[in-house]
């Protein structure tokens, strides 16, 4: 969930902390000392953050920028290649299809699991008995973890005696092959992903709705607006921010999708659902091809980044705050 | 739905709560009939009461793998983790929000800097150094990337910021140091923030998958989300073992989830709005 935070930071870019007014000038070499001493604190209590995220963040950012200069298997020397890495990345096709494979995964998993989030809020948002009850059912899956939501849904989606195709079987709909087919693989990974992320999303926008002052809706009810027009002139804008932070989270962890990919189909059959982290470990951890890997990972970085600020910047278009 | 006053609009609204509770909790609960079919029953078809029901399918998973011990593996790296973020972030957090230090903006740019860097960027070097170090396949490599993290020295930098300073002052007169001020004065006031730290951290480390692939070889080091995914390939027709783990990793969550579900769900909706 550490993603989570490139947005926290997006969603709302908050005016530097309120800080402490420097002291009044008393006595100049006190104050120095002082601030010395403040200093010298500030160091005691940055260390135990620092350190770690220098070693386990900076240190491995710089070194894979450093590897993807050059050739190498992770076993023999090192062997300087300058950009060659990216050049054939981009050159090669394979690169394409595991991002227009990521691409694919954000376009079906984002709006299934918006309209079903949105769709849960609203409903929920609704005076009804049972509603913690019912809103602590459908966060369920999103405490499960990946591979557990991978492995469930992998055997509810089992073309040979999977529940899904035998109720599908019963009223006589076709039986897709699911993961084990081509064309329907990333879809059965977009299906159990939004499921597992449907409750995440209902509670962002639950939380959404509920900040919407009440008054609007009498003030609209009063001025003789139907229930659509409520909905699409008051909520929808008003959700804006919301909505806001759950397109930039999906589309940030949509982007670094694995898990479920490795789990449900390995990127199979065939690299039909191949996507970017998968092609990333997969030359690393199968093909010895750390560098590339590596490579491939800047671009990603990039090509995060370039979304984020793409976002950030069309957001003045559409993200009301009230 | 108060303003519905047609019965139709009510039975449909019903209608979508029911359906909607049937599609997220049908999965779970078909996971727990099939780990308890026979596996023989299995290749027949699915059914929803079982027949003869039975635990053969945990027992043959206990065989296969050290589940006590990965179960305990996922829990206390998730525990020491969160508690390492809780300390290293809120020390942080300190600092940003109340000391005064030459460099500090740099310093707090540099922080978020690494927020922008996803770990499914970092395996690979990460990987490389942790073999580097011979650090690889230890519960240590498994911690390295969650000792802390940048999140939530920004959240908590926020909370500690909104913390009045008056209260620091009077203590200040007493003779309190910076450690004292941070203890008793602000640690209690950005409790919810913490809380919200500690749910993200907890969790991203329960379900961290990719680290734990990449780091760990031997099973007893192997937390439940790895475990699991190498039963697949001993039982790839075996959904009643796959299933049976399955539950086994769910239950330990869902009892901290049940328990603590106020707090997560707060947490979760208060990084949304703001």
């Amino acid at each position: 969930m550490t993603q989570a935070s490139v947005t926290e930071t997006a969603v709302e870019p908050r005016s530097e902390a309120t800080e402490t007014p420097p002291p009044p000038p008393l006595r100049r070499k006190a104050s120095k000392r002082r601030r010395r001493r403040q200093a010298l604190w500030a160091l005691v209590f940055l260390l135990p953050s620092a350190v770690p995220l220098v070693l386990f963040t900076i240190t491995p950012m710089v070194s894979s920028a450093w590897v993807s200069l050059h050739e190498w298997n992770l076993i023999s020397p090192m062997e300087w290649v300058g950009l060659d890495n990216y050049r054939n990345l981009l050159t090669d096709p394979q690169t394409g299809t595991v991002f227009l494979h990521t691409l694919m995964y954000v376009a079906g998993y984002l709006p299934l699991v918006y309209v079903g989030g949105l769709g849960l809020a609203l409903l929920l948002n609704q005076k009804l008995k049972g509603r913690a009850f019912l809103r602590a059912t459908y966060f369920l899956p999103v405490v499960t973890s990946w591979v557990v939501v991978a492995l469930v849904w992998q055997w509810l989606l089992n073309p040979a005696n999977g529940i899904v195709n035998e109720v599908l079987g019963t009223l006589g709909l076709p039986q897709p092959g699911w993961w084990t087919d081509p064309d329907w693989a990333l879809p059965s990974v977009i299906l159990a992903s939004a499921w597992k992320d449907l409750g995440f999303v209902m509670v962002i926008l639950l939380a959404g709705l509920q900040a919407i002052p009440s008054d609007y809706y009498e003030a609209a009810r009063v001025d003789g607006a139907s229930a659509w027009q409520r909905f699409y002139r008051i909520t929808l804008p008003l959700l804006s921010p919301s909505t806001f932070f759950v397109v930039v989270i999906s589309l940030i962890n949509g982007f670094q999708v694995f898990d479920q990919v490795y789990v449900m189909t390995g990127g199979g059959p065939s690299g039909a659902s191949q996507v970017v982290v998968g092609q990333i470990y997969d030359l690393t951890f199968r093909y010895g091809r750390a560098a590339e890997a590596s490579a491939l990972s800047w671009i990603l970085f990039v090509v995060l980044l370039v979304v984020t600020v793409i976002q950030i910047r069309v957001q003045r278009k559409w993200v009301h705050y009230a | 739905m108060p303003e519905t006053r047609s019965r139709i609009a009510r039975i449909a609204f019903y209608a979508a709560v029911i359906l909607g509770a049937v599609i997220m909790l049908f999965p779970f609960l078909w996971t727990v009939i099939t780990s308890i079919t026979p596996d023989g029953s299995l290749s027949k078809g699915p059914t929803l009461f079982v027949e003869d029901p039975t635990l053969d399918a945990y027992r043959t998973l206990f065989d296969t793998l050290p589940m006590w011990r990965i179960v305990l593996n996922s829990l206390g790296v998730a525990i020491v983790s969160t508690a390492l973020q809780l300390v290293t972030g809120s020390m942080a957090a300190y600092a940003f929000g109340r000391l005064h230090f030459p460099g500090k903006n740099i310093v707090f740019g540099a922080y978020l800097a690494t927020l922008m860097v996803p770990l499914q960027v970092l395996v690979v070097p990460l990987f490389i150094e942790m073999r580097a170090l011979q650090l690889q396949d230890t519960y240590f490599a498994l911690l390295a990337p969650g000792i802390a993290s940048a999140f939530g020295v920004f959240l908590l930098r926020q909370a500690v910021s909104a913390v009045p300073t008056e209260l620091d002052e009077a203590a200040v007169l007493d003779g309190a140091g910076h450690l004292r001020i941070f203890a008793t004065i602000v640690l209690p006031q950005i409790r919810p923030a913490l809380a919200t730290v500690a749910v993200f951290a907890f969790m991203y480390s329960w379900n961290n998958f990719l680290w734990p692939l990449v780091v760990i070889r031997s099973p007893e080091l192997m937390t439940l989300p790895l475990g699991l995914s190498t039963l697949q390939g001993q039982f790839t027709t075996q959904w009643d073992v796959v299933m049976a783990g399955s539950v086994v990793s769910i239950v330990p969550i869902a009892m901290v989830y049940l328990l603590a579900q106020r707090h997560i769900i707060a947490g979760i909706a208060h990084t949304g709005i703001k």
